[in-house]
C-alpha cells in the first residue's frame, strides 16, 4: 500500500485535519475516524442512499468516494442538521408526517431532501417521488416521506 | 382499583391519538445508536471466507499467508473452534422432522454459495478483508440438487447424509372428505403457484459486536436483532454460560421484517472469539453478505385445486406444497415455520369443510429460509385467492360477490377453519365492502372496461385475508417449536424522583413501541407520556424475554404493560391516600398529579414517590410498598386480524411494466393505539407486498450461485414505484384481549402480493392469462403473452 495522505477539510463548519489511508471511504472516515456515526452505510455500492451528505452543497455518497477526495471540501452530515433538542426543520417534517420508523435510511433521505429542496421545484408528487428515488427506505412505503417533502415545499414558498 | 371505565373514558386518552414518536428525535439529529455504531477500544474486526461452491467436502485451509499479513491477529475455522461453543440445534416436535444442527463455522461440508467458512481478525476491516484473499480453502465439489423438486426426488444426492433424505418436513391438514367433493363438484379450478425466493433486505445490515469482561467472566452481546431474549437463551446452551452473565442487547435495529429474527451463525462466532481472545470483537455485514446468507423467504410451489357449486359457495379445496428451505433449518423457528403455514392458512379467512393440505420441507444448497413478514401467508394468500379469482372467471360472478358469498360471517365466530386455525370474531365482511366503497368498485369497473374497450391492459384485483396476531401460550409460532412465546412482562417501577420506566421484552426495530407503549402506560397511570422511559431490547431487563415477531409486541406487551401499570397505579394511590388523608377511592391521576375528587388536595407522582422511598416516617413501615409490578400478560390464543386489499393496474404494453394505479387496503386491528404508527405499519408493508409481486426474486443459477447478490440486481420498491394507498380503519367488534389491541405489523405484505397478482391477471383476462408465479416481472408478462399469441394467433392481444 502507498503512504498515508494529510487531508483538512470541513464538516459541518469545524475543520479537520487527519493523516488517512488513501483508500479510506469518506463513509468510513466520518463514522470511525471522526465519529460521525449519523451517516450511515446501506449498501457500499451507491444504490441505497443511506450514506448520503453533501459535498460542497451538492449531495453525494459518501460509500463511493474515499476521503483523500473530500480534500479541501466542505462536507455537511446530518449532524449538522440539528439536534435532539432542536430538530432542523426537514428533520422536524419528518418527525410531524412520520416519515421514519427504524431511522436507518433516514439521514441519507435528510441530505438529498436539502440538496433537492434548495435545487428542484419539486411542484408536484411525480417530481418529489422522482427526487427521491435514488434512496431506499424499507420501512414507510414512501408515501409519509413524500408527505413531509409536500410541506416543505409549501413552507419554502413563505418569507421567513 | 379507582373509578368505573366510564370515568376513565372522561379524561383525554392518549390511545388513539395521533401521537408524534419519542424515537424520533434521536433517530433524526443522527443520534440513534446501531451496532455497528459501537466500536470498544482494541475491537478487533472479523472478516468471514464464505464458501464459493454449493456443496463440497473441505480438503484443506491455508491460513498462513493470511496470517502473515499485518494487522491479522487470528485466522479461526470450524476446526479451531472445537471445544469453544456447542451448536444450537433447531428442534421441532413435529413428527419426522430432522433438526440439522447450527455450527458457526462450516464443518468439513459445505452446503450453500456464502456459508461462513473462515473467520479472520484483525486491528482493521480492511486489514481482515485484504486477508480473506489470502486464505486458500480446498474443496472437493459434492454432487447437489439445486432445485426442491430434484432434491425431493428419490435418489438425490444428499445434502445431509445423516438425516437420510432431503425431506426433512412432511405433514398433512385434512379435514372432511375432500376428494368425494372433488368428484361431484361442479365447477373445479386449479393452478401450480409458485411464490419465488425473497430476502428482508433490512437497511441495516446485519451487525454483532462481542465484549468479554475479563473481571466478571461475563459476555455482552451487541446484536442487530430483533430476538434478543431468545438469542440470550440459546446462547447461553451453546457457550455454557449463565443468564447472569450472558447478556444480549438490542439497541437501535435498522429494521428487521424478519431477517434478523434468527439466530445467526455470526452471533455464535463473536461470542465465542471474545470469549477466546478476551477483546472486543465485531462483525458487519456487507450487503453482499446480506443478500447471500441472511435467512431468505418463501420459494414454495403451491399445487392446488378448489371446487365449487354453481352458485360459487366453496365446497372443498386440495393442495400440495413444496417449500424450498434452502441448506438448513433455521434456530428457533425450523425450516417448517414458512412452508407449513402456507399449507395451514390455505383456507384463508373462507367457510370450507373439506380441505386436504400436504407439504413438505425440502433441503436445497441454498442459504436457509426463514421469517419474513407475513410469513407462510403471503404465498398462501396469493394462491387462494388466484383461486377464487380464477372461480369467479370461470362462473362469471363478480371477485367481490364470490368472496361476499364465502367469507366468515359475524354470527359464525369463532370459526374453526379446515386446519384447525381458530378465527375469533373479526371483520371480514366489513372489511371486503369498506375496501370496495372507499375505492367506489362500480366506479372502478367501469373505468376498467372502458379502458380495455380502448385496447388498454387495466386490471382490478381483490385480496382477503385473516391472520393470526398476538398468539399466547396455547399455539407454537412455528410448528412443533418448544420455546413458548406467548407469554410477555412488562416491569414497570415509579422510582425515587417519581420517574416512570417500564422495561419489556420486546424488541422493538421501528414500529415505534417506544410511543406506542408509553401511550398505553401513561393512560393506565395517569402521568405524561414523557414522564416514561420504556426500556426493550436487552436480555439483562427481564426474567425471560423473546422479542418482536409475528405482530405480537402491540397485543402482548401492551397488555402487560396495561397489567403492571394498573398495579403501580393501585400503589401510588394506597400511599396517596395515606399522605393526604383520603380514602384512595376518592383520588384520581392524571398529568402526573394525584387529585383529591372531593377537595382541592394533590400531590405529584414525585412528591408521593420521595415520600415512599425516602420520606423518614411519613409512610408507616407496615404499609409502605415499592412502586413497582411486574405482571406477564398471555392472550392464550391470540386474536385474528384481517382485511381486504382492492389494486388497479395497468401494463404497459410496450415495456410489459406493471404501474399501480389504485390502492386501498380495509383492515381491521382492532383498537388503535396510535392511527399514524398504524398508517406506516400498513403503507411499508404494502410495499414490501408490492415488491415481492412485481419485483423481488432471488435467483440462484444451476450452479447454485445467487445471481442477485446487489441492489442492483434484487429490485425493492422505490418511490417512484409506488401508489398512495387508501386506509379504511374497521373497526367492527373489539376482539377480547386485554386493551382490544390486534396485531398489524404483517399485514400489509399479506394482502398485497395477492391483489397486485389478480389485478394483473385481470387486466390480461382478455388474452387468457393467467398469473401463476411472483413476481410478475415485464420478462414474465412479455413471455406469457407470447404464449398467447402463439395460441390464439388471431386474437388482438395490446394496444
Amino acid at each position: 500500500m502507498t503512504g498515508r495522505a494529510d487531508i483538512t477539510l470541513s464538516v459541518n463548519g469545524q475543520s479537520y485535519t487527519r493523516r488517512v489511508d488513501p483508500r479510506l471511504l469518506l463513509s468510513d472516515f466520518l463514522r470511525h475516524e471522526l465519529g460521525l456515526t449519523g451517516t450511515h452505510v446501506g449498501c457500499e455500492h451507491g444504490v441505497c442512499g443511506a450514506c448520503t451528505i453533501l459535498l460542497d452543497g451538492r449531495s453525494a455518497r459518501s460509500c463511493l468516494m474515499l476521503a483523500v477526495q473530500a480534500h479541501g471540501a466542505e462536507v455537511e452530515t446530518i449532524e449538522g442538521q440539528g439536534t435532539v433538542a432542536a430538530l432542523g426543520p426537514i428533520q422536524q417534517a419528518f418527525r410531524e408526517h412520520h416519515a421514519l420508523q427504524c431511522g436507518f435510511c433516514t439521514p441519507g433521505f435528510v441530505m438529498t431532501i436539502l440538496d433537492m429542496l434548495r435545487h428542484h421545484d419539486l411542484g408536484d408528487d411525480a417530481a418529489i417521488r422522482e427526487a427521491l428515488s435514488g434512496n431506499i427506505c424499507r420501512c414507510t412505503g414512501y408515501e409519509h416521506i413524500v408527505n413531509a417533502v409536500r410541506a416543505l415545499v409549501r413552507e419554502r414558498g413563505k418569507p421567513a | 382499583m379507582t373509578g368505573a371505565p366510564d370515568a376513565v373514558e372522561l379524561r383525554p386518552k392518549l390511545v388513539g391519538q395521533r401521537v408524534r414518536r419519542t424515537e424520533d428525535p434521536r433517530l433524526l439529529a443522527g443520534a440513534g445508536r446501531y451496532v455497528d455504531d459501537l466500536t470498544p477500544p482494541g475491537a478487533l474486526h472479523v472478516a468471514i471466507r464464505r464458501s464459493d461452491q454449493p456443496h463440497a467436502r473441505i480438503r484443506g485451509i491455508g491460513a498462513t499467508e493470511a496470517l502473515a499479513l499485518p494487522g491479522v491477529v487470528a485466522v479461526f475455522d470450524a476446526r479451531d473452534l472445537e471445544g469453544m461453543i456447542r451448536p444450537a440445534i433447531p428442534a421441532s416436535r413435529m413428527a419426522g422432522y430432522h433438526a440439522t444442527p447450527i455450527w458457526p463455522l462450516a464443518r468439513g461440508t459445505v452446503r450453500y454459495v456464502g456459508e461462513p467458512v473462515v473467520a479472520v481478525l484483525a486491528e482493521s476491516r480492511y486489514v481482515a478483508e485484504d486477508a480473506l484473499e489470502l486464505v486458500a480453502i480446498d474443496y472437493e465439489p459434492l454432487p447437489f440438487a439445486i432445485r426442491a423438486a430434484d432434491a425431493a426426488a428419490d435418489g438425490a444426492p444428499l445434502l445431509h447424509e445423516d438425516a437420510g433424505t432431503n425431506v426433512i418436513i412432511a405433514r398433512e391438514f385434512a379435514r372432511g372428505d375432500v376428494d368425494a367433493v372433488f368428484r361431484d363438484a361442479p365447477v373445479i379450478v386449479g393452478g401450480r403457484f409458485r411464490m419465488t425466493r425473497k430476502t428482508a433486505v433490512a437497511m441495516e445490515n446485519r451487525s454483532y459486536l462481542a465484549a468479554w469482561d475479563r473481571g466478571r467472566a461475563a459476555l455482552t452481546l451487541h446484536s442487530s436483532t430483533n430476538i434478543p431474549g431468545i438469542i440470550r437463551d440459546v446462547l447461553a446452551g451453546c457457550l455454557e454460560l449463565p443468564g447472569n452473565r450472558l447478556r444480549v442487547v438490542a439497541p437501535d435495529v435498522g429494521g428487521s421484517f424478519g431477517g434478523k429474527g434468527s439466530l445467526y451463525q455470526e452471533e455464535m462466532l463473536v461470542a465465542a472469539l471474545a470469549r477466546r481472545l478476551e477483546r472486543p470483537v465485531k462483525f458487519t455485514s456487507d450487503r453482499l453478505e446480506d443478500l447471500s446468507a441472511t435467512s431468505q423467504a418463501f420459494d414454495e410451489v403451491i399445487e392446488a385445486e378448489l371446487a365449487l357449486d354453481a352458485e360459487g359457495m366453496l365446497l372443498g379445496l386440495r393442495a400440495e406444497v413444496t417449500g424450498d428451505i434452502g441448506a438448513y433449518s433455521i434456530y428457533p423457528w425450523t425450516g417448517a415455520l414458512e412452508p407449513v403455514q402456507v399449507a395451514s392458512f390455505l383456507p384463508g379467512p373462507y367457510r370450507l369443510a373439506h380441505y386436504r393440505g400436504r407439504v413438505r420441507g425440502v433441503l436445497t444448497p441454498k442459504p436457509p429460509t426463514g421469517p419474513y413478514r407475513g410469513v407462510g401467508r403471503p404465498s398462501s394468500t396469493f394462491a387462494m385467492e388466484r383461486l377464487i379469482d380464477m372461480a369467479a372467471r370461470k362462473l362469471g360472478m363478480d371477485p367481490m360477490e364470490i368472496r361476499r358469498r364465502n367469507l366468515v360471517t359475524a354470527p359464525e365466530f369463532p370459526y374453526r377453519t379446515a386446519s384447525g386455525i381458530v378465527w375469533d370474531r373479526s371483520a371480514f365482511q366489513e372489511c371486503l365492502a369498506a375496501a370496495c366503497d372507499h375505492a367506489d368498485y362500480p366506479a372502478l369497473l367501469r373505468a376498467r372496461d372502458a379502458a380495455r374497450a380502448a385496447g388498454r391492459w387495466v386490471g382490478i384485483g381483490l385480496a382477503s385475508y385473516a391472520e393470526l396476531t398476538g398468539i399466547g401460550s396455547r399455539i407454537s409460532v412455528a410448528p412443533g417449536m418448544p420455546i413458548n412465546t406467548g407469554t410477555e412482562t412488562a416491569a414497570i417501577r415509579i422510582d425515587a424522583t417519581g420517574a416512570v420506566t417500564a422495561a419489556f421484552g420486546i424488541a422493538s426495530h421501528g414500529q415505534g413501541l417506544e410511543t406506542t407503549l408509553a401511550q398505553v402506560i401513561a393512560d393506565e397511570l395517569g402521568c405524561r407520556m414523557e414522564d416514561v422511559e420504556v426500556q426493550h431490547g436487552d436480555s439483562a431487563l427481564l426474567p425471560a424475554s423473546s422479542g418482536t415477531y409475528a405482530s405480537r409486541s402491540a397485543v402482548l406487551a401492551g397488555g402487560a404493560a396495561t397489567l403492571s401499570a394498573r398495579v403501580v397505579k393501585a400503589k401510588l394511590l394506597r400511599a396517596a391516600a395515606h399522605l393526604m388523608d383520603v380514602p384512595a377511592e376518592a383520588l384520581e391521576a392524571s398529568g402526573g398529579i394525584i387529585r383529591a375528587r372531593s377537595s382541592n388536595t394533590s400531590m405529584s407522582f414525585q412528591e408521593v414517590a420521595q415520600a415512599v422511598y425516602a420520606g423518614m416516617g411519613r409512610i408507616p413501615r407496615e404499609q409502605r410498598e415499592e412502586l413497582t409490578a411486574s405482571e406477564t400478560y398471555d392472550p392464550y390464543l391470540g386474536t385474528a386480524g384481517s382485511a381486504t386489499h382492492l389494486a388497479m393496474v395497468e401494463i404497459d404494453p410496450g415495456t410489459y411494466g406493471v404501474t399501480v394505479t389504485r390502492y386501498v387496503v380495509a383492515e381491521d386491528c382492532g383498537r388503535i393505539i396510535n392511527p399514524l404508527i398504524v398508517d406506516g405499519q400498513v403503507q411499508g408493508g404494502v410495499a414490501q407486498g408490492i415488491g415481492a409481486a412485481l419485483l423481488e426474486e432471488v435467483v440462484h443459477d444451476d450452479d447454485g450461485q445467487c445471481v442477485t447478490a446487489s441492489l442492483a440486481d434484487y429490485l425493492v420498491p422505490i418511490a417512484t414505484g409506488m401508489p398512495e394507498i387508501g386506509i379504511v380503519h374497521v373497526e367492527a367488534v373489539l376482539p377480547a384481549t386485554l386493551g382490544g389491541f390486534r396485531g398489524m405489523g404483517e399485514g400489509g405484505t399479506i394482502g398485497a402480493p395477492a391483489a397486485i397478482a389478480n389485478a394483473v391477471a385481470d387486466a390480461l383476462s382478455p388474452l387468457g392469462i393467467e398469473v401463476d408465479t411472483l413476481p410478475v416481472t415485464p420478462d414474465r408478462i412479455f413471455r406469457m403473452v407470447e404464449a398467447a399469441r402463439l395460441r390464439n394467433p388471431g386474437q388482438r392481444t395490446g394496444a
